[in-house]
């Protein structure tokens, strides 16, 4: 299960990488979305995998038990999901504004901080 | 009591946005608030900075969670150091935002967005703990989205969606060095990781994702080959927004490397300090030569961020003592000269309406002689002009390259120093001594009376700490050799963080013990 999370993951970085190839900027875009989600699942992957087993503390036990689910990855995902979000959601607002703006989505053509003929 | 201290320097920050924010509808209570803030920021960090001197490092558990569960607040002499030079500069640009950001830009919020920035900032110097540091870079990072963009012209929004763009990337690399990191050693505290990572058994493992921080961090720093996004967004926002960056934001990235590459990857110093030294290299040239390609005085100055860079980097890579007290000073001399000398073009591009371009500047000799003085002062300590800081800071790195007989990288320094001498003559000749090609240029006097106090006291006040560093070195010298025995022994930071019976937690949850590779 791991080894097949683990190519997926590949799988998705790869898709990312290919997106931000693109001169589009929403597809680039859609790249860090891909990005994102591609770390997160990592971040469950290094947690290991125990499906099926809660995180409960049995009685008279002050820690956990050996091959239950490790929290703790979950609560990074749980915050870094909430980051990406509030990133994407004013990045995309920001690409939507640079749309209005200057006219266009291809990064080849976004020249105004940087003139060509400012040598 | 020492843990509020120690915590004062993200309370503080957000105290005042929380406040601004109530305040919404009112400009002038906020700048006042933001002032107020500013200074408090100023004196808490230096009674930290006092207090580190004396007592060692100092460690605030959140929550009283003992570490490694819980989130650890560490200030070291490199952390409390910092937090002064941020703060210092957090007042001089609030200063200058008096006289500097427009009614709309106030009105959009940017004395809550700068104060957020600031508790970032201040967050990812003190913070003992990894995935907290990745908390605060993010909050640094959605506060310069803002600042960046804020006011909204084409050029800006331009420079904006390419610097997030390169930062959402960073980021999720960021993320998944820590992720892999927690991988392999099952902890995220900075200190419980100097510990573990050595027992790591798959060495090789270890250093690929050390060089995926160097990446992370990198990107964020502006080395070489991940430059590219500074100079394309730098020039565009606010001034006061400018300075900030230029001085705090890139610093920040060298920060962090300085701490994860001193504390957590010494394993393989060859490998890791090797890249290092190679970016260190390339980062000082192309920042050099790219300095000297533009004819705008801006554009040149964002280009000089790079190349300073690539001092700060050299030293770490170095790593030895002299090394890494040398980057130290560099951060604290490059801090204050870099937020300088953007807060000093601001005020040229209003003498010469508008434009910095070298084709539309000149004769400030003959309007405003006194802010030429003024001015000298950051030009020459960028250019390594004794008695300057910039002198002491780049003789300490020299003389570590030399120490250790890396003389390609000397070779590098030297030069770069020089092609940085180039431009700050050519800026100079272009700036000062050329005549004006519209006429006569405007002197200070035409910025009225408020706000030619609140636009010069800044350049006054940064000014004269340059010069104080370059004449009196001594006490800034041993502060540096402080932290630097701090950083390279991390043994102090580690009992403080840990406790002096370093504790050895139970890995809770793990599916395969063995998988930790965690040798007791």
């Amino acid at each position: 299960m791991e080894t097949i999370m683990a190519f997926a993951v590949g799988g998705m970085v790869a898709g990312a990488v290919y997106l931000f190839l693109s001169r589009q900027l929403l597809r680039v875009l859609f790249g860090v979305i891909l990005l994102s989600n591609a770390v997160n699942v990592a971040i469950l992957l290094v947690g290991r995998l125990t499906p099926g087993q809660a995180p409960l503390i049995g009685q008279g036990q002050e820690v956990l038990g050996q091959g239950l689910a490790n929290p703790l990855p979950q609560a990074l995902i749980l915050t870094a999901i909430v980051i990406g979000f509030g990133l994407l959601s004013f990045v995309l607002a920001l690409v939507y504004r640079g749309y209005q703006e200057l006219g266009t989505l291809d990064s080849s053509q976004m020249r105004t901080a940087e003139p060509e003929d400012a040598a | 009591m020492i843990a509020w201290l120690v915590a004062s320097p993200i309370l503080v920050p957000l105290t005042t946005a929380a406040l601004c924010a109530v305040f919404w509808h009112r400009p002038a209570l906020q700048r006042v608030l933001s002032l107020g803030g500013s200074t408090l920021l100023l004196i808490l960090a230096g009674l930290l900075l006092a207090r580190v001197m004396e007592g060692g490092v100092q460690v605030a558990q959140m929550g009283s969670w003992a570490a490694p569960f819980g989130i650890t607040l560490v200030a070291d002499t490199l952390s409390a150091l910092m937090i002064l030079i941020a703060s210092v500069m957090a007042l001089a640009v609030a200063v200058y935002a008096l006289g500097d950001v427009d009614a709309v830009r106030e009105r959009g919020g940017y004395h809550i967005i700068f104060q957020v920035l600031m508790v970032g900032v201040c967050g990812s110097f003190i913070t003992g703990d990894l995935f907290n540091l990745y908390v605060w870079f993010e909050v640094m990072l959605i506060s310069s989205f803002v600042l960046l963009s804020l006011g909204g012209t084409k050029e800006q929004i331009d420079g904006a969606i390419k610097y997030a763009g390169i930062n959402l990337i960073a980021t999720a690399c960021f993320l998944l060095a820590v992720a892999l990191l927690y991988g392999v050693t099952g902890t995220l505290n900075m200190a419980d990781l100097a510990v573990r990572v050595p027992h790591v058994a798959n060495k090789g493992l270890v250093s690929t994702i050390a060089v995926l921080f160097i990446i992370a961090f990198g990107m964020k720093a502006a080395v070489f080959p991940f430059f590219f996004w500074l100079h394309a967004a730098y020039h565009t926002p606010a001034v006061a927004v400018q300075a900030i960056f230029a001085g705090l934001l890139t610093k920040v990235g060298v920060y962090a490397l300085l701490r994860c590459f001193t504390l957590i990857f010494t394993g393989d110093m060859g490998w890791t300090h090797g890249i290092l030294m190679w970016i260190a290299g390339a980062t000082m040239l192309t920042g050099a030569l790219g300095s000297l390609a533009v004819r705008d005085l801006r554009r040149a100055l964002s280009w000089q961020v790079v190349a300073h860079i690539g001092y700060m980097i050299m030293g770490l890579a170095i790593a030895t003592p002299l090394a890494i007290a040398g980057t130290v000073f560099y951060l604290v001399h490059d801090i204050v000269v870099k937020t300088n000398l953007f807060l000093g073009a601001g005020v040229v591009r209003r003498l010469s309406g508008g434009d910095t371009s070298y084709a539309r500047l000149g004769g400030l000799f003959t309007a405003a002689p006194i802010l030429c003085v003024v001015l000298f002062v950051p030009l020459a300590s960028l250019a390594g002009f004794p008695p300057f800081s910039g002198f002491w800071s780049k003789l300490l790195l020299v003389r570590a390259g030399l120490a250790v007989e890396n003389w390609a990288i000397v070779a590098v320094a030297l030069v770069t120093g020089l092609l940085t001498f180039w431009l700050v003559g050519r800026l100079w000749a272009e700036m000062v001594w050329k005549s004006n090609p519209a006429g006569d240029a405007l002197g200070t006097a035409s910025l009225g009376g408020a706000a030619r106090v609140a636009l010069v006291a800044p350049l006054v006040l940064l000014s004269a700490i340059t010069v104080t560093i370059g004449l009196y070195a001594e006490p800034l010298m041993r502060v540096s050799a402080m932290a630097a025995d701090g950083l390279v022994d991390p043994q102090a930071y580690i009992d403080a963080v840990l406790g002096a019976v370093p504790t050895t937690p139970t890995l809770v949850g793990a599916a395969e013990p063995a998988a930790m590779e965690v040798q007791p």
